[in-house]
């Protein structure tokens, strides 16, 4: 193949990725911008997000783009239960603490890893694409499902877009990132808010793992490379802001698709935390950050 | 002052007398457990410099434990180099990599110095995987015997390599022993209570944080090494997070600021895995509760409690 092609190749893998990444971030940008808690189990989410998509598409017989659907909505919404679940339990009664809360959530990464290879077991499962479809292009042909990921990713991060800006409830959360206290005095429930937060970032994970496990397979360690992209983007993009992410995100995915495809993925990743390191250390803001 | 540092000394003296008795009423099974322990003790005594007196909460560790390990192994199996020139060298190399990461991660604070820590650590890593056909990669590599031997003792026998654990676990506890009834081990305490409130009394917290964190690194240097010649692997499995946070739930365990916090951790983790092997595999779900149980029932762990309800003596 020419360089153009494989070039172009290595782009829409990294559009791919970028899109995934780009879900998985924003739900760990909303809780660290909302709840200021670094979720370290994040990336747990999201592989548990792909491990129920492969239960709940085995489960439930029909075609593969309706068992798909289904998936695409039980898994986060478990997802997002259970995370609801261990804010109050765990979360809630650290009192948020910053550095009491990484430790916890690192004490539920364990869990919930430990949990996935005992109930799932250590294999990789696939699961159907919703549907087969290959779009051919002059040099080679390329997956449609990959394209409608990028599609639906792009369409959920619109919808969060909305959500924040334009209703209630996403008013009520931004008031409370800005100023806990001022929100609590004006008689709004924080802890509800935060519960809320904490099970929307998580099943947005999810719904990244729903949406990848038909190009990846589900398997109980796959959460481990989505964390540490998502805090690269998330950090890179500014704590806390939406736009910020979704443009790191853009940056990172392609970055790595080119770097993986034309050297070496361990390579991109090495960069990557290098890159990310060192923004924490010059430019503690973010590239992106709004704040000072 | 005076009767309470007679009664800490003797405490400390105490516990290395029993340890050091150890190898002639433990099964060799266990002798060798109880080795690997203290090794792995004498990382979280380092963690516990940085984390425990200092504040310092690093996600990183791994990556000062690799670089001991790997600073010793690797010349040991490309330059046959003898165990002590490989143990200096891990020392250093520990030290070293310390010394570095703490000039770029301590210009941050709290949770970016965690993601800091953590990003390099993982860097670290994966570089270990980037160069696998000098480093072998996940794979690793074994110490040659050659390599395993220290003035004519071979250390990959049991009574040696107890031994030398045990000698480097008590000149680690004892050092850290010393240095928290030093003056500076007072000023590396008051960055962790109130970091302004030093500066304004004319410290500065830059120097005794990287100090404290270099410091750190040594003991994890000297534990990598100690691993890798002692037990004669080196892999990269010793530089993933997994290790950055085993010495963290020791330290938390025992009691964080506590000088014999680490080695309890440790031993109860240890005996903890081992017991529960019976019952279940689920060894990553015991480690995930512990951290979970910890920080919400005893954020001061087993000798933190001890120290505020009983024993304010303990340092």
């Amino acid at each position: 193949m020419a360089f153009g092609p494989f070039l172009l190749l290595a782009l829409m893998e990294g559009l791919v990725t970028a899109a995934v990444l780009a879900l998985a971030a924003a739900g760990l940008s909303l809780v660290f911008g909302v709840m200021r808690v670094v979720n370290v189990a994040h990336g747990e989410f999201y592989m548990l997000g792909a491990v129920l998509a492969w239960a709940v598409t085995g489960m439930i017989p029909g075609p593969a783009a309706l068992t798909f659907l289904a998936a695409l909505i039980i898994a986060p919404v478990l997802v997002a239960a259970l995370a609801a679940v261990a804010d109050g339990l765990i979360l809630k009664r650290l009192n948020y603490d910053p550095e009491a809360t990484i430790v916890a959530t690192i004490g539920l990464l364990y869990i919930l890893q430990q949990a996935a290879l005992s109930l799932y077991g250590p294999n990789a499962n696939p699961v159907p694409a919703p549907f087969e479809w290959r779009i051919q292009l002059p040099w080679f042909g390329y997956s449609g499902y990959k394209l409608f990921v990028v599609l639906a990713a792009l369409a959920v991060l619109l919808a969060l877009w909305t959500f924040l800006s334009r209703t209630r409830a996403g008013l009520i959360m931004r008031a409370t990132q800005v100023d806990r206290m001022t929100a609590q005095a004006f008689g709004i429930n924080v802890d509800r808010v935060y519960m809320g937060t904490f099970a929307l970032g998580a099943g947005l994970a999810a719904l990244a793992g729903v949406l990848v496990v038909p190009i990846q397979q589900a398997q109980y360690l796959m959460g481990h490379d989505p964390l540490l992209l998502s805090f690269i983007v998330v950090i890179i993009g500014g704590l806390g802001s939406l736009r910020g992410t979704l443009v790191a995100a853009v940056v990172i995915g392609l970055s790595d698709g080119v770097i993986s495809m034309f050297f070496s993925p361990t390579l991109a990743k090495i960069l990557a935390t290098l890159l990310v390191a060192m923004v924490l250390v010059l430019r503690p803001q973010g590239l992106f950050g709004a704040r000072a | 002052m005076r009767r309470n540092g007679l009664r800490v000394w003797a405490l400390h003296l105490a516990l290395l007398a029993v340890l050091a008795s150890a190898q002639f009423w433990l099964s060799p099974y266990l002798a060798t457990n109880l080795a690997r322990i203290m090794v792995l003790a004498v990382f979280a005594m380092g963690y516990n410099l940085a984390f425990g007196y200092t504040g310092l909460l690093s996600l990183g560790h791994a990556l000062l434990l690799a670089a001991g390990m790997y600073a010793a192994g690797l010349p040991a199996l490309l330059w046959g180099w003898s165990a002590g020139p490989a143990f200096i060298a891990g020392l250093a190399g520990g030290g070293l990599v310390a010394a570095v990461l703490g000039l770029l991660a301590l210009r941050t604070a709290g949770v970016s110095f965690m993601i800091v820590t953590l990003m390099f650590a993982q860097a670290g890593f994966l570089t270990l995987l980037y160069f696998a056909p000098v480093t072998r990669g996940n794979d690793g590599f074994a110490v040659a015997a050659a390599s395993r031997s220290f003035l004519g003792f071979d250390l990959s026998t049991d009574t040696p390599r107890f031994l030398a654990a045990f000698a480097i676990f008590a000149t680690g506890l004892l050092v850290s022993l010393a240095l928290m009834r030093s003056p500076f081990g007072r000023t590396m305490i008051a960055m962790r209570e109130n970091e302004e409130r030093s500066r304004m009394l004319g410290y500065n917290p830059f120097t005794v944080k990287l100090a404290a964190l270099t410091l750190s690194g040594l003991y994890a240097g000297a534990a990598g090494a100690a691993y890798a010649l002692l037990f004669g692997y080196v892999g990269a499995s010793f530089a993933t997070i997994q290790y950055s946070i085993l010495p963290m739930l020791y330290v938390l365990m025992g009691g964080a600021g506590t000088t014999l916090g680490p080695f309890l951790g440790a031993l109860l983790m240890f005996a903890l895995v081992e017991a529960a092997t019976g019952l279940t595999t689920a060894h990553q779900f015991i480690i995930g509760a512990a951290l979970v149980a910890l920080v919400l029932f005893a954020p001061k762990g087993i000798l933190g409690t001890v120290r505020e309800r009983w024993a304010k003596w303990l340092p």
